[in-house]
């Protein structure tokens, strides 16, 4: 297999907060490859969003910092990389699309305007040119009346036509890693699946791989073909999509899949409980133990999780975190 | 349905007036609700689906008289809560309660979590003052909460726990309606199931019945025991939960079902899916005709032309198409054939 585009190893991402220094993010490795997807899922709070703001180099400083392990892109450590490559490197190689298309766009500029930044920014075009770009951008997005509609500001567009503008933007430079924060949570459903043809049209097209970051089983199974479970920071569970949803592992990964109710085409008349993950995500103050972070809400516990579990390969490429799941695939 | 409905929602009109247009131009109306309605039997659960836009908040603000009713009547028990003024709809109040979508916005954090749920036994004259600590205390035992958290401040508590208090405060009263609009879609998906487990043990306890509102379909269709499908304002199809699942008769419920992505990994592939094209249209000054037609794969001239009527295809199951034939065959049913 070809080396990885983008490789992770051993992250660290440490905050300084009143307790002292927490570790938000620990021990995360993973790599991606071109034209690949992989999903990331956990609650908030997970640490999901803050692995994409270091893949992007936008950690929040000063309180926060990358404090070990190594991001490379094509071999290129841009952990090590000074600010200036860093801003070469965004929006133009790796990019990012956010969560909210309401707030991420400027509400004084054309949405023309705002695509056409990033490749007067990194490909040096002129302002003709770039509103040029801007068009094609709107309309490789299923946008209707490209021309028109680039000289119009956010506030005239509907909320999946802004996340298509976001995906424009992130896409105008052709970059080679496509960051995608819960990109249709805001969305109703039938224009969140326009905007999963459209990623998958997209990476079809242009080879771009894609991180997708959500919580929505659903859509890692449409969209993803790696899946990593992140809880309190770590990764717990790591596999192909189908071993993940079909045989997760880890009690985590089970808790999230059997705790939301599933669209059955078929439902059965008598309605079970729903499985029930107890209690809540760790605060940030809580991160950083010896033990396993899940073992207060997990209910196969036992004496063993006091120690950290360590990342045990299971069947194929799947690897879990849990001493529960290593002593029962021994 | 044999038992007699508790809550009857006849014709259910809601329009907000836009400004003029121009000095001399006609005001403009958004139908926010058009002409809704719905039976819910007692002890039973009442889904309302459909994107933003469609009406379904709307309109359960409309029955819980907190968005003023253009028309239309919605019975409860023997009385026409839209009629009702005064200290007569304030009694009415104790009766019908709603929990709110977002547990952040919804409670007051200046006022301690055993004060907010006292508030509507204070306000609507519930009992006397001296039990209300008592009732409160059983409230919280009630949600899964101690009763010792009802000195703490709403910043104090998580996100489900805060649902719990607004779960807490609207079972207060002793209402006989609750109207749970989204309840857990602010909610981390693991703290969601613990939010619906408790909703689905409260009613089976206590026999309330529930005008539930929600955009998630895997939701709903845990939830609900009957369904209405909303689309700009009107109910496009009504079912059972089965019926409405397992033979989707409208065009738009079966473009929603098959836009529900699948966790399933055998369904992956997303075969036999339709993709709608574009936004919901407006709903200021709507076209005539159905309302679905201009994003309907199958839409014909009869379709741009007349409004179909919401009518029964089966007892209990209906739909409002003018594509779907008397025995039940649906365009999309050919379709997934040919």
């Amino acid at each position: 297999m070809a080396p990885p585009l983008l490789s992770v190893r051993d992250l660290r991402v440490e905050f300084d907060t009143r307790d002292g220094i927490i570790p938000v993010i620990q021990n995360l490795s993973f790599d991606l490859h071109a034209g690949g997807t992989l999903g990331i899922v956990g609650e908030s709070g997970c640490g999901k969003s803050m692995t994409a703001l270091a893949v992007m180099g936008l950690v929040p400083g000063p309180m926060g910092r990358i404090a070990g392990g190594s991001i490379r892109l094509d071999g290129e450590d841009l952990v090590a990389a000074g600010e200036q490559r860093l801003r070469q490197v965004r929006g133009n190689e790796i990019s990012m699309v956010f969560q909210e298309p309401m707030t991420s766009l400027n509400p004084v500029f054309t949405v023309g305007d705002q695509i056409g930044e990033t490749v007067r920014l990194h490909q040096g075009l002129s302002r003709r040119e770039a509103v040029n770009r801007a068009i094609e951008m709107l309309r490789a997005v299923g946008i209707p009346a490209p021309e028109k509609r680039v000289h119009e500001y956010p506030h005239q567009l509907s909320g999946g036509m802004r996340q298509r503008v976001m995906i424009a933007m992130a896409l105008a430079c052709r970059p080679r890693v496509l960051i995608a924060d819960e990109p249709t949570t805001a969305l109703d459903v039938t224009v969140q699946a326009q905007i999963f043809d459209l990623l998958q049209d997209l990476q079809a097209e242009t080879g771009t791989a894609i991180i997708l970051i959500t919580h929505d089983m659903g859509a890692i199974a449409e969209l993803a073909e790696r899946v990593i479970v992140m809880y309190a920071g770590r990764k717990v569970e790591d596999g192909p999509v189908g071993e993940i949803l079909g045989q997760p592992l880890h009690p985590y990964t089970k808790g999230l899949i059997r705790c939301v109710p599933h669209l059955e085409a078929d439902p059965p008349v008598e309605r079970r409980e729903l499985m029930e993950i107890p209690g809540v995500v760790p605060g940030l103050s809580q991160l950083g133990g010896v033990g396993c972070p899940f073992s207060p809400r997990c209910s196969e516990s036992r004496p063993d999780c006091n120690m950290m579990p360590v990342e045990k390969a299971g069947p194929g490429d799947h690897s879990v975190a849990c001493w529960a799941v290593s002593e029962a695939a021994s | 349905m044999t038992e007699e409905p508790l809550l009857q929602v006849r014709d259910l009109k809601v329009h907000f007036k836009l400004g003029k247009r121009g000095l001399f131009g006609e005001p403009s109306f958004v139908h926010a609700v058009d002409g809704v309605s719905f039976d819910v039997a007692p002890g039973t659960t009442f889904g309302i689906v459909g994107e933003s836009g469609s009406g379904k908040t709307t309109s359960a603000l409309a029955v819980m008289r907190l968005v003023e009713a253009t028309g239309g009547s919605v019975m409860l028990g023997g009385t026409d809560v839209l009629q009702l003024q005064g200290e007569a709809l304030r009694m009415a109040r104790r009766r019908m309660q709603i929990i709110f979508q977002d547990p952040y916005s919804s409670l007051n954090p200046r006022v301690r979590a055993g004060a907010i749920v006292r508030e509507p036994l204070e306000l609507l004259d519930v009992g006397s003052p001296a039990e209300w600590d008592e009732r409160v205390a059983e409230l919280f035992r009630l949600v899964g909460l101690r009763p010792e958290q009802r000195a703490l401040f709403p910043h104090q508590f998580s996100g489900g726990q805060r649902q719990r208090i607004g779960i807490a405060r609207a079972l207060a009263t002793n209402p006989e309606v609750i109207v749970c609009d989204e309840p857990v879609s602010a909610l981390d998906v693991a703290i969601q199931a613990q939010i619906l487990n408790l909703l689905r043990r409260l009613q089976s306890e206590l026999g309330l019945t529930y005008l539930f509102i929600s955009h998630d379909l895997g939701v709903v269709q845990h939830m609900c025991d009957e369904i209405a499908v909303m689309y700009l304002g009107q109910i496009v199809e009504r079912a059972d939960r089965i019926s409405l699942f397992r033979q989707p008769l409208h065009p738009y419920t079966w473009a929603l079902l098959s836009a529900v992505p699948s966790a399933a990994p055998s369904a992956k592939g997303g075969q036999n899916r339709v993709r709608l094209q574009g936004d919901p249209p407006s709903p200021i000054d709507l076209p005539p005709g159905c309302r679905f037609a201009g994003r309907c794969p199958f839409a014909e001239d009869r379709c741009r032309q007349s409004d179909p009527p919401l009518r029964a295809i089966r007892p209990g199951h209906l739909v409002a198409c003018h594509l779907v034939s008397d025995d039940g065959k649906a365009p999309h049913m050919e379709a997934i054939e040919a």
